[in-house]
């Protein structure tokens, strides 16, 4: 099944060419900051926490989103998504790889990181959230794995894979509350110490995740001959409609509470990221394009009209991609420092090492969703001939 | 099996390569050498007799770092009776006082490069 | 009674290890000239909580002291990078204002308000830091509350540092040794990617030192001892005046006093 990732055209190969000279150059740039120290990273004492944490946190949501395809799917019987469940995990096996890479290349010492295995620390949502992901990376793996396969054979998936594919769903559920929980726990931090976090990034979650979905089947039936359907991408549009209107909701809700009570220590931060603070405002712009975008999808996607038509759905799905992209990619975790708990307004913005390091992470994402989508289509192929 | 010569002869040649070190050094006649080491001039008791010494010294490292870090027990009573500091710098290097003849010999013999020296400040050097 | 007892036990017990240890080394000295461990470490200081006062008024009259920050920064091979961005603290001086910032006293007393208060690490009793660490680097010493760190095991993921609600904790962006201007022999460096910040000296405690920040201060700003003794100077101090805490709110449970 795998040789099948081995097997393609001249434009597979040289998109696969590109990924690796972009995976190549964020090794050079890792193994510098090897030899450095994260110090040049543009973190600092006051941010600890900047664009490899920020990208994590996202693509834990990315990973999560899988379930809005496997849960129709599996649990309501929704037959549509039986051709694009598999692109739904696949695209979560990817994305808990990116996440993986992007806590390694974070870590100050990356050759001692098998310490949270030797000296597990239960009452560290770290090790939580460890056990989460890697425990979804290897539910995905195998239910992929397993349904591809009999899939290859024509034949009906083991008995036993049922209760597995049952259980990725809460579990699912579980990677994405115990990344919240890593932020909200923190009394030092009232940004993020707060009990909508949970379900803010699941809402979020669910529907940057499925918006991207759209995208690659989009992007499929341009340049294969894979053809997902029209059915099941206007349930995912559905999906992604009311994901981000109740995402824009809780983002809402939690504006009206830190800025109605006035406690200096909650409206600081989002006085930071919308005004900015001590003339300091390097997110500000951002912030407010991620609201316009958020409000320009939410019209485009709840307008049927819109929402049909291919051209103005990608705009959409690209839209709410981005919105939530710039939320957590950028905003959410630098702000949680700035102001410090000594009230100083530190500023971060990543440098070019730091950027071409997380290319390079996105590049082994994107390899990777490119060699299992080429599995999975080329498999559909052969039954199919 | 599809190729098998080719198979067994590539394997030959990547065994091959990957013990030429050892070719390389029978051939020249350096199979034979090991480092000298310097060891104190006044002979005293170690922590712990030569041959545990010779091959367990990181481990034995490793648990006085957990006990003095860790616990807070910075003394032991060995079994001569005496009773000693846990120290790298203080007790190991008390004795063996310099630490370019005796621990970097082997060390870079060997190709281990412990990281105590990254944070851990040896003695000054004696002139020999 | 009986735990006053058992503390006096335990004192006496540990006095008398390390007056014998302290001979004995010596008889295992005696004979090596050339020894390094030729000093005999005095007893050890024991607590069963360490805490410290600082006299805010006391730092205030000393204008622009800044005599706990070098001899703590220079007993502990805290480098100077020079730049903020890398910056590396222990024990340094902020703004009241900003020390206190929750407390929001508007109309503050002019002198106190800029006025530059030494902050360190709170040796929690109820610690974020330690509970969000995900290898034990971190932890509460049982025996006397010190909040300690293992340089050792560190993995350097900063989860404590966005923990810590009062700033403490540094993080060593790159290698510090090239800006140690002086490097003291007696106290490890440390290497780069891992967390740092201040053990209330535990490494001087044990050989019967006080801390460095202390010793330091000729202005008597500074004091530490045992907060469980009820004939300690901190309690003392506690006893006769007013003293705050900083962020109490959190429940912390800070143990480094400020009397005002």
């Amino acid at each position: 099944m795998l040789e099948n990732a081995l097997r393609g055209g001249k434009r597979y190969w040289g998109w696969i060419a590109v990924l690796l000279a972009v995976i190549f150059l964020g090794f050079l740039a890792y193994l510098r900051q090897y030899g450095y120290g994260l110090g040049i990273t543009g973190l600092s004492r006051d941010v600890t926490w900047g664009f490899y944490i920020a990208q994590f946190t996202f693509l834990v949501g990315v990973a999560a989103s899988a379930v809005m395809v496997v849960l129709p799917y599996y649990l309501h019987d929704y037959k549509a998504f039986g051709k694009i469940t598999i692109l739904g995990e696949f695209l979560a096996v990817a994305s808990v790889v990116m996440c993986m890479t992007f806590i390694f290349v974070d870590m100050g010492q990356p050759l001692r990181i098998l310490n949270v295995f030797l000296h597990p620390s239960p009452r560290s949502l770290m090790f939580w959230d460890t056990i989460s992901l890697g425990g979804y990376l290897v539910l995905n793996v195998i239910i992929s794995h397993v349904t591809l396969g009999a899939e290859r054979k024509s034949v009906a998936p083991p008995r036993w894979i049922r209760p597995v594919i049952i259980l990725s769903i809460p579990w699912a559920i579980s990677i994405h509350t115990v990344t919240a929980f890593l932020y909200s726990g923190l009394a030092a931090r009232p940004f993020w110490m707060t009990a909508i976090l949970a379900p803010r990034f699941l809402a979020s979650a669910f529907s940057s995740g499925p918006a991207l979905l759209i995208l690659f089947c989009l992007i499929l039936r341009r340049f294969t001959r894979f053809d997902a359907g029209d059915k099941p991408i206007q349930k995912l549009a559905e999906i992604v409609t009311y994901a981000m209107a109740i995402n824009v909701f809780f983002v809402l809700v939690e504006l009206f509470t830190a800025l109605y009570s006035n406690i200096p220590h909650d409206t600081s931060h989002f006085a930071y990221l919308f005004l900015g603070l001590n003339g300091k405002n390097a997110l500000m712009p951002w912030m407010w394009g991620s609201a316009v975008l958020a409000v320009g999808s939410l019209i485009l996607l709840f307008n049927p009209a819109t929402r049909h038509r291919t051209a103005t759905l990608v705009v959409a799905c690209c839209a709410v991609f981005a919105s939530i992209w710039i939320d957590k990619g950028l905003g959410m975790v630098v702000t949680g420092f700035i102001p410090s708990p000594l009230e100083a307004v530190t500023e971060y913005s990543p440098t070019l090492p730091e950027l071409l390091i997380s290319a390079g992470v996105y590049g082994v994402g994107l390899l990777l969703i490119t060699g299992l989508y080429k599995i999975a289509l080329s498999v559909r192929r052969e039954l199919a001939a | 099996m599809y190729d098998t010569g080719k198979i067994i002869a590539g394997l030959l040649v990547f065994l091959l390569v990957i013990t030429l070190p050892f070719w390389y050094n029978l051939a020249t006649g350096k199979a034979g050498y090991t480092p000298e080491l310097e060891r104190p001039t006044d002979a005293r008791e170690c922590v712990r007799d030569s041959a545990y010494m010779a091959a367990h010294h990181m481990d034995l490292l490793n648990v006085w770092r957990d006990q003095v870090v860790r616990q807070g027990a910075r003394f032991e009573t060995g079994s001569d009776g005496q009773r000693r500091e846990r120290s790298l710098t203080r007790t190991c290097l008390g004795c063996h006082a310099s630490k370019e003849r005796f621990c970097d010999r082997c060390h870079s013999y060997m190709g281990v490069q412990p990281y105590c020296w990254d944070c851990h400040i040896a003695p000054e050097e004696p002139r020999p | 009674m009986s735990v006053d007892r058992r503390r006096f036990l335990k004192i006496a017990g540990l006095t008398t290890l390390a007056v014998a240890s302290g001979s004995a080394r010596k008889a295992l000295t005696a004979d090596a000239a050339d020894s390094t461990m030729a000093t005999p470490p005095s007893p050890p200081l024991t607590a069963q909580r360490w805490a410290m006062v600082v006299d805010i008024r006391k730092c205030l009259a000393a204008g622009d002291c800044r005599d706990c920050t070098l001899a703590c920064h220079r007993v502990h091979n805290v480098p100077d990078f020079g730049n903020p961005k890398d910056e590396i603290k222990w024990i340094w001086q902020e703004p009241f204002e900003r020390v206190f910032a929750d407390q929001e006293y508007e109309h503050l007393e002019e002198a106190l308000k800029h006025a530059g208060v030494p902050v360190l690490c709170n040796h929690c009793d109820n610690p974020p830091c330690v509970r969000v660490c995900p290898t034990g680097s971190t932890w509460k010493r049982e025996t006397d509350g010190i909040v300690m760190m293992d340089w050792h095991r560190c993995i350097g993921c900063r989860y404590c540092v966005a923990a810590c609600p009062y700033g403490s904790r540094s993080f060593n962006w790159r290698d510090p040794r090239p800006f140690i201007k002086e490097l003291e022999p007696e106290f490890p460096t440390r290497m780069r990617g891992v967390v740092e910040k201040c053990t209330f000296c535990e490494e001087r405690l044990a050989r019967g030192k006080p801390l460095a920040c202390v010793e330091a201060c000729k202005h008597k700003a500074l004091t530490f001892g045992d907060l469980e003794d009820p004939d300690s100077e901190v309690r003392a101090l506690l006893r006769e005046g007013f003293a705050i805490r900083r962020r109490p709110s959190l429940g912390t449970q800070p143990e480094v006093y400020y009397k005002l």
